[in-house]
């Protein structure tokens, strides 16, 4: 009887007809409202993508050599090796000294965990650029670490830390660790304190609880963290590019050697879209075993 | 080698196009060019050592543009003929490149009576030398004792000299560096040997620290003694000397390079740039450059104008008893195929 009276009350349009106008009016204002980030993610992302994808299928007129050589070419391989390579071991890394750091994140007191917080988030106020330099500081020959070291007396002649593959690792290491923590911490955050308590009171030991019930429950965050560090890896330029003493060539480098050294955009292009295409391949399965939004800190 | 830049060319074809129809509205001066060089602390000193005072004398107005690389729009603006540079200061592999693929203009040299009594390398058809710098051997003297390595052939001889070394990650005056320390030269130098120089490379490579990719990694790497000798640019290396830092230089087995003034094929005022270039390479304002920067005149008159002191011309790349013990490098080499082929060839070696 009630419907019936609202129908009354309104009586060209049915209660359903009018929430859908006001439904459809609200999703034409929030277009509009998203329509200047659209625009700029057509003009400054897409249109440059679909060049750089037809370009990289270019060379007078319709061509597959760009790819051909990349699978083809000796330098190719050697380069996707080494850069997945590099990726892994960063991303195993940041992993093992990410883990404890969100861990004791969630579990001290706000306060406490604020501060371990900002000390993660602190070094991205610094460009990549002169933390890449900081780290050359640190590391190089005549560096704070080879001048400790032969000092204390630990090593006769100063090591090879850097100009090399290790010093980019540890340096990308650094620079990635908070995508490591952040998410991680979030899983972890979410994990409620009462499952703990139970699997404690039924009798584990604190190490049984963490393994049994704790760890399984971070692990879409593990997951997560994983996923973003590899991928920005993948990427990294500036820091190999610095600290790689020029024989540490990454992916990206390849790219900007090809401009660089024979002014050719193809080949650039075609290395972009293999590398682009290895991203997606890979949120693709993590995102069968993991939300998207989750990897990418909206959830 | 550059079938590439297709696609660019339109994109650049139309932002030219855009430029083009704005200088369009307005009725451009008689006396003007747009002059284009590199930037930075270079084209800072050249304003008012060589640009200010020769726009003055011709009373013309030169508007300034700057690009690190020049190359792409060298190609862009030849090929769509939409040209709106006038003058480029470039290194002279990319004049005599865009000069064979018809994007530079030819010179008349009748109308350029000031590069008369310069040296014929330092010209080619498409252009002519502005200002010169050089790959020198650098160290750092306290590792050395009083023995420091004085030609390429001692910074192969890893035993003689022991320590870390550092080269350009770049095949340009690498390849000449490996091929005098196998025992070539320096007159005999080009064409280069490729093969060979390769090879003297892989020999090295074992044994350097870091293969530099910029002129501030380079002065980096001598200044904080990462490295004991290298290869780098000598204005980077007295740049850190004047900081006070250990560190020398020799331009014995340098080699010695330059950046050349040359117009765009249809460039829009031919005659004044013509004009400005005669003005640009005389002794007069070509000797102000290296009293605001490590640089030598391009044109070697300049140090006979009394401008320069003697201790500062004994410190200049292009002072002759300096160029004398240097080679050349050449550019036309490095144009032709065979050169372009060897500069292919340096990924696959940086990467074996």
């Amino acid at each position: 009887m009630k419907a019936t009276a609202i129908n009354n009350n309104y009586p060209h349009v049915s209660h359903r007809d009018a929430s859908l106008g006001y439904r459809r009016r609200e999703h034409v204002l929030m277009l509009l409202l998203m329509s200047p980030a659209v625009l700029v993610v057509f003009v400054l992302l897409l249109i440059p993508l679909g060049w750089l994808i037809g370009q990289s299928f270019y060379a007078d007129g319709f061509s597959l050599e760009h790819y051909q050589r990349i699978f083809t070419e000796g330098i190719y391989w050697n380069t996707f090796w080494v850069t997945f390579r590099i990726s892994f071991i960063v991303t195993l890394l940041a992993l093992l000294m990410g883990y404890p750091i969100a861990y004791a994140a969630s579990i001290l007191p706000r306060r406490w965990s604020m501060l371990v917080l900002a000390l993660v988030i602190l070094p991205f106020w610094t460009s990549v650029l002169v933390r890449a330099y900081a780290w050359l500081i640190l590391l190089q020959r005549s560096g704070v670490v080879n001048e400790s070291l032969l000092g204390v007396g630990l090593i006769d002649a100063p090591l090879a830390l850097v100009h090399n593959e290790l010093g980019t690792i540890i340096a990308t290491v650094h620079i990635l660790l908070p995508f490591m923590v952040l998410p991680l911490y979030a899983t972890m955050q979410k994990i409620p304190s009462d499952l703990i308590q139970a699997g404690a009171s039924l009798g584990g030991t604190p190490l049984h609880v963490f393994m049994r019930v704790f760890f399984p429950l971070s692990l879409s965050g593990v997951l997560a963290g994983m996923t973003l560090v590899f991928v920005l890896c993948l990427g990294f330029y500036i820091t190999p590019e610095l600290v790689g003493g020029g024989r540490t060539v990454m992916a990206s480098m390849l790219v900007s050697r090809n401009i660089q050294l024979y002014s050719d955009w193809g080949a650039a292009s075609a290395v972009s879209v293999v590398l682009l295409i290895c991203v997606l391949a890979i949120f693709y399965v993590v995102s069968r075993l993991v939300p998207l939004e989750k990897i990418l800190g909206a959830k | 080698m550059m079938k590439d830049t297709n696609c660019l060319k339109y994109l650049f074809g139309s932002s030219v196009m855009v430029i083009g129809a704005l200088g369009a509205g307005q009725t451009l001066a008689d006396g003007e060019i747009t002059f284009v060089s590199q930037g930075g602390a270079y084209q800072d000193a050249q304003t008012v050592s060589i640009l200010d005072p020769v726009a003055e004398a011709l009373g013309i107005t030169i508007r300034q543009e700057s690009a690190p690389d020049a190359w792409p729009m060298i190609r862009t603006q030849g090929t769509t003929g939409q040209a709106v540079w006038d003058v480029v200061d470039t290194p002279p592999l990319n004049c005599v490149r865009g000069g064979n693929q018809g994007l530079i203009e030819e010179l008349d040299f009748s109308q350029i009576p000031n590069a008369e009594s310069m040296p014929e390398e330092y010209k080619t058809p498409y252009s002519v030398a502005y200002e010169f710098y050089s790959s020198v051997l650098a160290y750092n003297p306290e590792a050395f004792d009083g023995n420091p390595p004085q030609s390429w052939e001692d910074f192969w001889n890893v035993e003689e000299y022991p320590g870390n070394r550092a080269l350009r990650n770049h095949p340009l005056g690498t390849l000449e560096a490996a091929l005098m320390a196998d025992g070539v030269a320096r007159e005999d130098l080009y064409p280069l040997d490729v093969d060979r120089a390769f090879a003297k490379l892989e020999e090295i490579k074992p044994h350097i620290t870091t293969w530099w990719t910029s002129g501030g990694q380079s002065a980096q790497l001598l200044y904080d003694g990462e490295v004991d000798m290298l290869m780098m640019w000598n204005g980077r290396v007295s740049a850190i000397i004047n900081e006070g830092a250990d560190a020398d230089f020799t331009y014995n087995d340098g080699i010695l390079q330059n950046t050349h003034l040359c117009i765009i094929e249809g460039a829009p005022n031919q005659e004044t740039a013509v004009e400005f270039i005669n003005a640009a390479i005389a002794p007069e304002y070509q000797a102000n450059l290296p009293l605001h920067i490590d640089y030598g005149p391009g044109n070697p008159a300049a140090f006979d104008t009394g401008k320069i002191p003697d201790e500062r011309a004994r410190e200049l790349p292009s002072f002759p008893e300096n160029a004398e013990r240097q080679v050349l490098m050449s550019y036309e080499w490095w144009a032709s195929s065979a050169g372009e082929q060897a500069e292919r060839r340096w990924l696959e070696f940086m990467q074996r």
